[in-house]
């Protein structure tokens, strides 16, 4: 008897879930993303209009109840002042934007005719292309920038080659410089690049060129009227992709840029892990949130409309 | 759009794929040498990987990388198949902006952001809650779960829209009821999508090393955060031994993978000439 | 010699004696291993609107795609009014097209659309602006001009398509299935259209199409293609009433074949053995006796009766009545033959109650017959 009022009970959470259950599948992820992701912008936030405190957490209570219950409300926005005034963050900001944004650039016209060509290979030609453009990304990224620790380094195999075959006779100063900073961006990031273009690109009509070269229009001409301005979807996607984590990249300028290339997740990972000054490590955060959030929101929103055109 | 590449572009190709590869290429070159110097050649030699396997340290980094990853893939694939299904099936519900929105921003967040915003989170869930009591590898394998599974939602999304829903239609037009529409016919019909989301989850969680540097504490190494502590002071040759064996690897996995899909094209284009024949 | 006897139809036609406007001399195209034209020769002359007709697959898109400049010939040349295009790349040939897809530029409005050519000539901005809304207002869409490819129907992509071809005012229009992706409906009524503003232009339309009764509505003349070369050039009658060979005999319209050796061959009369009996055709030119040779009759040209009629001279087979299919204006009959071969008969319903009327019904014994002049003389 009991077993069967089990059952029933059991069968009618079951029913309820059968009733209920597209509910169910999307408030589990719902709360994941909002416990996970969303939640803890918050909390940053906050703790970027506390104090530093030498105590564990390393800031201020925004409320605090401990004064005889009394509720004290303490809201600073001096670390954001902070960063403001001290020319080290301005600078590191804009020199970030700036080395993002060229090595943007960089990636796209070197990736545009890349997608651009495995778009116009032949059958066999395009998945093999296709696939070792994305072969790298399944490979660490960590690794994939080490490898040009080895190429660019002073005793590194560019330098060793130039030497031995006589055009230099001094290594040529490459690791821990910005150009360093450059090219790792441009490697790791262009398949981000590539891949929105292509497929992009591979959507488009080919009678389209075809109609322009019947119409009169010399090559040059198409590519600017007709094909680039379809594409352009494909360029902004792949753009922000690389712009947006290329601009709070750690490890690139950490590893090959060394201490002469200052970006903003670099000096915000050292203000956390070594001066432990979590308020304005998190005010750096909020501030670069604020810079990003314009490219993000874009980028969602050609998301938005790449899913609708499907 | 086959056809007629230009001259420009082939060049444009080579190029490209030269710098892709050549650096990967000598990686794993200047991992047989026997010079500790990595650039400066001394002879072939193996000595680097015997270093690699005689290191204890390495092999426990491997060892938590490898269980992150899998608790991660799986619970990633599960929650981005559920964000899939309710962004692309399920039609318009309350707050579906924001829930996109969550479901896009990890793509594109610099791992800075999230990696500090979840590490602040987790000490104020300890704070309040007294859990987690130390940071290692559950925060590591949630904090994994979240970014990732915006990956596997987005490759699981495009299938969804790709495959289009008139067998779902046919299968309610003969009397199934959605949720047996969803067990019966969507879900087996993402198998493909499933598994490449999966395997997508799992080398991003390998590939991690900003976001666990945050969130891990003191003795839970991670393979990516041991291999940076030790590049970070120049180059060395057991590590070049270690990106070769990843190398080799990724590249039989995706061998494998690849000789799969080949011989289920080879098999559809059989049943496709068969077809023809019958005809 | 054929050769010679078609041109001189067509310029009577035309009432024209100039020379050729565009001349295909050993032009031949390969991909690969495949030959997809194959060392063909033609003339089309001004004024004229010819269609390629064929199958998927016989070369004819590859022909205009290498009068257009898409594509470049292995061998062989091609000359537009006396100038030789072969080698020269599309944006600087004088001939436009119109493609099947109708490759409307997605981000431009109609204006620019149309303009696009235009502004490739470095026409000044009054004078394009001019020329599009007169050619606007042929294609009878002078409200439009702002509007998007995306915004408009099938009919209305297909006439921008065709004004933004035709605005250049080009020696030669090129149309890809001009009317493939519209239906039914709307194909017939365009047919027409697209004829009148040929005429209207002057401008010499060549046409590919898979569709025959869309080449046979529009063309002034019209060539059959099979495996990259010609099956057949001349007038839509000539094609239909006097096909050279079974091929197209049967890809035009459909066709009743009988198979037999020539026994007797006078003067425009061929009689002909099959396994139905002796047949007579008429036939202009004398064939050699005890040739093989194929004999066709279109299903509209026989006669069907319970009754042999004296009438006709030769030409009567017994048959039992299959089937029948009623389309409206006509009905189809299928007469199993002693030697059980089926043949098609369509005849027009004229009166209502029709079966009853003509009194022929299912499993009737009928005899078809035919004039000797109806029935077709066909090679290989």
């Amino acid at each position: 008897m009991n077993a069967g009022k089990h059952d029933s009970f059991i069968n009618s959470i079951m029913r309820r879930l059968q009733e209920n259950w597209r509910t169910v599948v999307i408030i589990i992820p719902f709360i994941w993303l909002l416990m996970f992701f969303l939640f803890p912008f918050f909390i940053v936030a906050k703790i970027s209009l506390a104090e530093i405190k030498i105590a564990s957490p390393p800031f201020t209570k925004m409320v605090d109840w401990s004064d005889g219950g009394i509720m004290t409300v303490r809201i600073v926005f001096d670390n954001f002042l902070y960063i403001i005034n001290d020319s080290l963050y301005v600078d590191t900001y804009f020199n970030s934007v700036k080395i993002a944004s060229t090595a943007t650039i960089i990636s796209l016209l070197l990736g545009y005719p890349i997608a651009y060509g495995i778009v116009r290979s032949g059958p066999i030609a395009k998945p093999i292309l296709l696939f070792m453009v994305i072969l790298p990304f399944w490979t660490s990224f960590l690794l994939r920038v080490y490898a040009w620790m080895g190429l660019l380094a002073d005793q590194g195999t560019i330098n060793n080659l130039l030497i031995s075959l006589g055009f230099i006779n001094e290594p040529i100063r490459m690791l821990y410089t910005e150009f360093a900073v450059y090219i790792g961006i441009v490697y790791t990031y262009m398949p981000f690049m590539i891949l929105p273009l292509y497929a992009n690109m591979e959507k488009l009509d080919g009678s389209l060129n075809e109609a322009a070269a019947d119409l009169g229009s010399k090559p040059i001409n198409t590519f600017f009227k007709v094909t680039l301005p379809l594409t352009m979807p494909g360029v902004i996607a792949g753009s922000l992709l690389v712009f947006i984590p290329a601009t709070g990249e750690y490890v690139i300028p950490d590893l090959l840029g060394g201490g002469n290339v200052q970006m903003i997740g670099r000096v915000l990972f050292n203000e956390f892990s070594r001066n432990t000054d979590w308020p304005v490590a998190s005010a750096v955060a909020i501030a670069m949130l604020f810079l990003l959030v314009l490219p993000i929101i874009i980028f969602q929103y050609y998301q938005g409309k790449a899913a609708e055109d499907k | 759009m086959y056809g007629k590449r230009s001259r420009f572009l082939t060049i444009m190709l080579t190029i490209g794929m030269a710098f892709f590869y050549i650096p990967m290429i000598l990686l794993v070159v200047y991992s047989f040498n026997y010079s500790k110097l990595v650039p400066v050649w001394g002879g072939w030699s193996t000595r680097w990987y015997k270093v690699l396997f005689e290191s204890e340290e390495v092999w426990a980094a491997v060892n938590i990388s490898l269980k992150i990853a899998l608790v991660n893939a799986t619970f990633a694939t599960i929650l981005g198949m559920l964000a899939a299904l309710s962004m692309v099936r399920f039609g318009k519900f309350r707050g579906r902006t924001l829930f996109g929105g969550m479901l896009v921003a990890p793509l594109v967040m610099p791992e800075v952001i999230t990696g500090l915003s979840l590490l602040v989170m987790f000490i104020t869930l300890k704070q309040l809650f007294g859990w987690p009591e130390n940071r290692g590898f559950v925060t590591i394998t949630i904090a994994h779960i979240t970014f990732s599974m915006a990956y596997v939602a987005v490759t699981i999304q495009a299938r969804l829209t790709g495959m289009g829903q008139s067998l779902e239609e046919a299968a309610s037009d003969l009397g199934a009821k959605p949720f047996k529409v969803l067990t019966a016919i969507t879900i087996p019909r993402l198998t493909p999508a499933l598994i490449s989301g999966w395997l997508l989850a799992f080398t991003l969680s390998l590939d991690d090393l900003v976001i666990a540097s945050f969130v891990s504490g003191p003795g839970a190494n991670t393979l990516p955060v041991l291999i940076f502590s030790r590049i970070r002071l120049g180059l060395r040759p057991d590590i070049n031994a270690l990106a070769t064996i990843i190398i080799l690897v990724v590249a039989v996995c995706i061998a494998v993978a690849a000789l799969i899909m080949f011989r289920q094209q080879k098999r559809d284009l059989l049943d496709q000439k068969l077809a023809e024949q019958e005809r | 010699m054929e050769d010679g006897l078609i041109l001189d139809s067509a310029i009577s036609q035309n009432g024209k004696k100039n020379k050729p406007f565009v001349q295909i001399r050993g032009l031949t195209k390969k991909f690969g291993e495949i030959t997809a034209v194959d060392n063909i020769d033609l003339d089309i002359y001004q004024g004229e609107l010819f269609c390629l007709l064929g199958g998927s697959g016989c070369g004819k898109s590859t022909l205009l795609r290498m009068l257009a400049g898409f594509e470049f010939p292995e061998s062989g040349t091609i000359s537009i009014d006396g100038i030789d295009m072969s080698q020269v790349p599309a944006y600087e040939r004088p001939t436009n097209m119109m493609f099947q897809s109708y490759a409307l530029f997605p981000h431009m409005t109609v204006g620019e659309n149309i303009a696009f050519g235009l502004q490739q000539d470095k026409i000044s901005k009054t004078e394009i602006s001019d020329r599009v809304n007169d050619i606007l207002k042929l294609v009878e869409l002078e409200g439009y001009i702002k509007r998007r490819p995306q915004q408009l129907s099938g009919g209305q992509m297909q006439r921008v398509a065709l004004a933004r071809a035709l605005v250049k005012k080009p020696k030669l229009l090129l149309l890809d299935e001009p009317l493939a992706a519209l239906d039914k409906k709307l194909r017939k009524q365009t047919q027409f259209e697209l004829a009148n503003i040929q005429e209207q232009v002057g401008v010499t339309f060549i046409v590919v199409t898979h569709d025959q009764e869309e080449a046979m509505t529009l063309s002034s003349r019209m060539a059959v293609m099979d495996m990259g070369k010609f099956k057949q050039i001349g007038t839509p009658t000539e094609i239909y009433e006097f096909p050279e060979s079974r091929f197209v005999a049967d890809f035009i319209g459909s066709a009743n074949i009988f198979e037999g050796k020539v026994i007797n061959s006078k003067a425009g009369h061929v009689t002909v053995s099959t396994d139905v009996g002796e047949l007579i055709v008429n036939y202009g030119q004398s064939v050699s006796e005890g040739k093989n040779i194929w004999i066709g009759i279109r299903p509209e040209k026989i006669h069907l009766s319970k009754t042999i009629t004296k009438k006709l001279d030769g030409n009567h087979i017994k048959g039992v009545v299959e089937e029948i299919g009623y389309l409206g204006e006509t009905s189809i009959y299928k007469v199993r033959l002693e030697n059980g071969q089926i043949i098609d008969v369509s005849a027009p319903n004229q009166s209502r109650p029709m079966n009853q009327a003509r009194g022929i019904t299912w499993e009737d014994v009928v005899y078809l017959s035919w004039e000797p002049e109806s029935a077709m003389l066909l090679n290989s």
